[in-house]
């Protein structure tokens, strides 16, 4: 019986580490999206070609200066936010009790809807992050409401 | 039974182990102790020799070294409240005594007995007893004040003449002057505003108090962003290092390749006289072609170059290498070669993706009365702690100020993990 109770000293919290971690990587399963694999890809070239110097190709961002895309709130959280900060850029901006000095351009008429959901889609998804795709219609829904 | 209490006792034991370890291991990080294994994981010319020499301190920005020895360590931010830190020199061991200064900022200047300070807006100065040491840590005198700070480039650094004077960077709040700043596309404003107020050197008395924009001397314009500058007292003139713009590719592609990109423009050593114009934003320095080219917002094609003349570098770098300190080495420790020369700290670049980073290390460039007399070489590398930086996060140090030591050694800050290095030869 003691012997149980010693054991179990050291495999419930082994055991609890690795449910946590398996419900991390199994929230849900948004991969079943339709056209999401398909918008990542194309995600990624608008990303190196608008993001990376500035984001960096791991998504890590320069400290003080330009934030990173790895697990922060912003790019995790509310879509409408992430949509507008890359229609109407950002600045001196603090994420996650960290600032960051420079500023993140409006690519709200560089950028066409397609393009900003494939490239937040790619973000979203990359780096760590794994969470819902975001579609041209729902760019197309905030570009249009705030006009 | 037996062996669940031989099981209970065994994790027992190793739960005692782990706290002890960790009770000792938090004490000793309490202390700064000198660490030299393999000169602190830096490769220098043969006969120098590098340590730790204090460690964990926070984002430290500029430092200082008094005549005893001791440091006083500017922080970006603050730490528990604090944005200057003290280190004592103990038997050769630093100790970290009460820190001061309520501001985070980069300016660490030790000058006729005061300790000069900047945050972002404001310059102070403290006045110092005669073992260096602050006297009111608590009141210093407001040197200058209402300095602009936009975010972007907003560090205010500094130094200082022998007749009396302070000079003091004000970095533009913007790439390269665009009417939507970093933006593809976007064309330069028309006789760049920000030029009135920033994107200059500006010329203080170094004992006057409360003197804001009017009461100085627009010394210099059309420098970018100045981090590390420094007097050069063999011909008496001032000395600064540019950060060169960014983003040449990302915002006009139909020009640059990213592999152009990551090397373009030059990073420049300017030499200052009262009144220079570098050129920022209508111009800047390639130092392939070793021509002032139009910047691109400015009609520029990467070939153009200006009608109107700027200011030419001294001595033009590799793109985007961040030169954050400039030291003139006086002392006579190290070997006649390096008498006057300059320590250029380069904070390392971000600006060239997908090209891998560079940079992360401290230059050498000798100098003979204000002239510069040879090549610039490395002379300290491997802060980052990796050869392969694709990423800036991926360096553990990234060196950010110089100071000399009174025995004529090199110290060396980083702001990564806020480790102290001290060069020495022998």
């Amino acid at each position: 019986m003691k012997k149980i109770t010693v054991v179990s000293f050291l495999f419930i919290p082994l055991f609890l580490l690795l449910m946590g971690m398996k419900n991390d990587f199994s929230t849900k399963n948004f991969s079943n999206q339709p056209g999401l694999q398909k918008s990542i890809i194309a995600g990624k070239i608008v990303f190196k070609k608008y993001c990376i110097s500035c984001h960096q190709a791991d998504g890590g961002g320069v400290p003080n200066m330009n934030p990173p895309l790895i697990q922060t709130s912003f790019v995790l959280g509310n879509k409408d936010t992430l949509i507008n900060i890359v229609l109407k850029g950002l600045k001196n901006v603090t994420i996650d009790d960290e600032t960051y000095n420079n500023p993140m351009p409006a690519l709200g008429t560089v950028l066409k809807d397609q393009q900003i959901a494939d490239v937040l889609t790619y973000v979203r998804n990359s780096f760590g992050n794994k969470t819902s795709g975001i579609t041209a219609q729902e760019v197309k829904t905030v570009r249009d409401s705030s006009k | 039974m037996k062996k669940s209490i031989f099981y209970g006792a065994l994790i027992t034991v190793v739960t005692l182990c782990i706290f002890s370890f960790t009770k000792i291991s938090s004490l000793q990080s309490g202390h700064l102790h000198k660490v030299n294994a393999d000169n602190a994981g830096l490769t220098l010319p043969a006969g120098f020799n590098a340590s730790i020499v204090a460690d964990h301190l926070g984002e430290v920005r500029h430092i200082a070294v008094t005549k005893e020895g001791n440091i006083y360590a500017k922080l970006g931010g603050t730490k528990n409240g604090k944005g200057i830190l003290f280190l004592k020199d103990n038997n050769g061991n630093l100790e970290e005594q009460n820190g001061f200064g309520d501001y985070g900022g980069t300016a660490m200047r030790i000058h006729d007995g005061y300790l000069y300070a900047s945050s972002n807006t404001t310059v102070y100065r403290y006045k110092l007893n005669e073992n260096d040491e602050v006297i009111d840590p608590s009141n210093p005198e407001t040197i200058v004040t209402g300095l602009l700070d936009h975010g972007e480039h907003n560090s205010k650094s500094v130094t200082l003449d022998n007749a009396g004077n302070i000079y003091v960077n004000i970095g533009a709040y913007s790439n390269s002057c665009q009417v939507q700043d970093r933006t593809p596309g976007s064309m330069g404003r028309p006789g760049c505003p920000i030029l009135d107020s920033a994107g200059g050197i500006w010329q203080f008395k170094a004992d006057k108090a409360d003197q804001t924009y009017g009461d100085g001397i627009h010394y210099a314009i059309g420098l970018r962003n100045v981090v590390g500058l420094d007097w050069n007292h063999q011909d008496n003139t001032l000395f600064v290092m540019q950060h060169g713009r960014d983003q040449l590719h990302d915002l006009f592609p139909q020009y640059y390749t990213d592999k152009e990109s990551a090397i373009l423009p030059a990073e420049c050593m300017y030499e200052i006289h009262k009144g220079d114009n570098a050129g920022w934003p209508y111009i800047y320095y390639d130092q392939i072609q070793k021509k002032q080219i139009l910047m691109p917002e400015y009609g520029g094609n990467g070939k153009k170059t200006s009608d109107k003349k700027y200011l030419n570098p001294v001595i033009a770098f590799p793109g985007h290498l961040a030169p954050n300190d400039l030291l003139f080495y006086t002392g006579n420790q190290f070997p006649e070669k390096y008498r006057n020369g300059a320590f250029i700290a380069f904070h390392g670049s971000w600006n060239r993706s997908p090209e891998p980073q560079a940079g992360y290390f401290v230059v050498f460039v000798p100098f003979k009365d204000g002239k510069p007399t040879g090549k610039w070489e490395i002379f300290a590398d491997g802060f980052a702690g990796t050869k392969d930086i694709a990423s800036p996060r991926n360096a553990e140090h990234r060196p950010c100020g110089l100071a000399q030591g009174p025995d004529g050694s090199l110290y060396v800050s980083d702001d990564v993990k806020g480790t102290i290095y001290k060069i020495t030869y022998k």
